[in-house]
């Protein structure tokens, strides 16, 4: 679908930039009047995508991650993070709730809480090639709103 | 990020302030652990009503201090959460661990 509006981030995958890709895709959805509550949602699902990044895609060393952000002309907010690092090797079992790779600051939970967290969630691994993470989420419009 | 406490008859306060990540987590696991070896309460509570974010790196922390508070035989709760790291802590499913208490 094509987008009404976009930007596109690239930062390295330094864990001092999880704060400023979740900050950023917050200001950019702005635009859309979500509700506080929806606004944590995407910033939380944000942070895990981008987490996953930092934390398994370039273990030992800084890679680069893409961020996209896209209003789609549905009014449907997606958000791609893409990095080119070493992939995932069983996607299944990484998707798995409370299957970890990571360190002792990770629980296992960071896909369980993207697809909580929004209406769609797709990812897409090669091995020694990179991960790319897609994340749809719709915002109640402010009429309908209680 | 920032941390406070206060120590009151074997009950030990820990009011996490700020955005706790996984670029913060290692850091606070492990003043929190200090904090235990230091006082060695009896209970624990983790006050979150501070905390304006925290995402899974927040579940690890508090799954890690809930052991720790099990293996020294005390009790650990999650008290006062604001909204977000309460719906967080829902989608995790850890409220079955570690019980939420509300003092307001």
């Amino acid at each position: 679908m094509k987008a009404s509006n976009s930007i596109k981030l690239e930062f390295p995958s330094k864990s001092s930039n999880e704060s400023f890709a979740r900050a950023a895709a917050a200001a950019f959805a702005a635009q859309l009047d979500p509700t506080m509550e929806e606004l944590g949602d995407l910033r939380t699902a944000v942070s895990e995508a981008v987490t996953n990044a930092i934390v398994h895609a370039y273990p030992d060393s800084i890679g680069m991650i893409c961020m996209k952000l896209r209003i789609l002309e549905s009014g449907v907010f997606e958000v791609t993070v893409r990095d080119w690092g070493r992939g995932i090797e069983d996607l299944e079992k990484a998707m798995t709730p409370l299957y970890s790779t990571g360190g002792e600051e990770r629980s296992g939970m960071g896909f369980t809480i993207m697809d909580s967290f929004t209406d769609k969630l797709r990812v897409r691994s090669s091995p020694g090639k990179g991960t790319t993470v897609v994340m749809q989420k719709s915002f109640s419009p402010r009429a309908v709103r209680v | 990020m920032e941390i406070q406490t206060s120590y009151d008859a074997g009950r030990l306060t820990v009011y996490l302030i700020g955005e706790l990540d996984q670029h913060e987590a290692r850091s606070v696991m492990h003043r929190l652990e200090e904090l235990l070896d230091e006082y060695i309460p009896r209970d624990c509570a983790l006050n979150l009503a501070g905390l304006s974010f925290m995402d899974s790196s927040g579940i690890a922390v508090i799954i890690r201090i809930s052991r720790r508070m099990n293996a020294l035989g005390g009790r650990v709760w999650i008290e006062d959460p604001a909204r977000q790291p309460q719906r967080v802590i829902d989608a995790a499913g850890i409220a079955r661990l570690v019980p939420i208490a509300m003092s307001r």
